[in-house]
């Protein structure tokens, strides 16, 4: 998955959201060893020290653990990942309805839309 | 020079530096900055600014008329000069040179060269060594210089306009090559006016206008407070 990161916010929580996406995704699966630092930051084009920020955060978060000698991996913890996949859910969720409330749809008559248009997303 | 750091010294510490050329015109003035290790400045600021002088400075090529400059503790003198890694802004290689010849000659030059770096880097830009530097295209030739200035494990790295004049395949190619080369304990500075391109692989940034040191700050935190890239807030100080 390219990278994609823009310029205009800080680039550590770019890298963040972009990794949660891939270990949600199973790009990276649970227990999987990362590649170094380095080579992260070589292949998304940033600065080591903003990699290794990222890196440190989502260890702190628990997504990510590392072994002083072998390196740093994806947690084992399936849950934890069903979690993050339920959070990122909810994000997607809350920013459709903010825009949805902005062009006036709300109660049934959200379901109603949403319903219709995941029938016509079948048909395809 | 390594022995005396420590985490707490910074690499290169400039204070109340001045320059002026003629006698009237200030070049730099009055500049206090420090460069810590393992960290990648970007050297912004529009053209006369002293982003050249400044890295002459570094480089030992310049002598600063008022003030102090000293790397790893030592002020810029041939003993620094040994640690610090220099990349001009124009060709600087004998043009009838081969690549290997050219590397030879680093190799003698400088003892702390790493050959198979270089050879490794040379790879896979997929150059035969039997190529004459004069042969080469103007982005073949940077990189053949950036190769040959980032095989040395040097503590500072001073590269002035790194890639300017080349195509963005190119860049990419020096900015993986920054990137992936260097020791995280060194540091590099990186003079530029094509900011949008280098940004990302930036840990600060320093500004300059009119041989005076404008904005320093980490590119994270310029981000974080204004929500625009530093590409943009550069283009909003130096309106004309």
């Amino acid at each position: 998955m390219p990278w994609n990161l823009s310029s205009d916010r800080p680039i550590f929580q770019q890298i963040i959201e972009h990794m949660e996406l891939e270990i949600v995704q199973g790009v990276y699966e649970p227990g999987q060893r990362l590649p170094s630092v380095r080579e992260l930051a070589a292949q998304a084009a940033v600065n080591p020290n903003t990699m290794q920020r990222a890196l440190s955060e989502m260890e702190r978060m628990g997504l990510m653990h590392s072994e002083r000698t072998s390196g740093r991996y994806i947690t084992e913890d399936e849950s934890m990942i069903k979690a993050l996949k339920k959070e990122l859910a909810g994000g997607e969720i809350s920013r459709f309805l903010e825009q949805m409330r902005r062009l006036g749809y709300s109660g049934e008559e959200l379901l109603t839309v949403l319903k219709e248009e995941m029938r016509k997303g079948e048909g395809k | 020079m390594m022995e005396q750091q420590n985490a707490q010294m910074p690499l290169a510490d400039l204070r109340n530096v001045s320059l002026n050329y003629d006698g009237r015109f200030l070049a730099l003035s009055d500049l206090t900055l420090t460069l810590e290790p393992g960290r990648i400045y970007g050297l912004l600021g529009p053209n006369g600014s002293g982003k050249t002088t400044l890295i002459k400075i570094l480089a030992g090529l310049l002598t600063q008329t008022a003030g102090t400059v000293t790397i790893g503790g030592c002020p810029v003198g041939p003993e620094t000069k040994a640690h610090v890694s220099y990349l001009p802004d124009r060709p600087f290689l004998e043009s009838g040179m081969t690549v290997e010849e050219a590397m030879a000659l680093y190799a003698d030059f400088y003892q702390d060269f790493d050959m198979q770096r270089a050879e490794d880097m040379l790879e896979r830009l997929k150059l035969g060594k039997r190529s004459r530097l004069n042969k080469l295209s103007k982005g073949t030739l940077e990189k053949v210089q950036l190769i040959l200035v980032m095989s040395r494990k040097a503590d500072l790295y001073l590269l002035d306009e790194p890639i300017a004049g080349v195509d963005p395949a190119a860049r990419d190619y020096i900015l993986e090559t920054i990137i992936s080369n260097y020791d995280p304990k060194a540091t590099i500075l990186i003079s530029t006016h094509l900011i949008s391109d280098v940004e990302k692989i930036l840990d600060d940034v320093i500004m300059l206008q009119y041989g005076r040191l404008l904005h320093k700050a980490s590119v994270e935190d310029m981000r974080a407070e204004r929500g625009e890239s530093i590409d943009a807030i550069f283009r909003k100080e130096f309106k004309c």
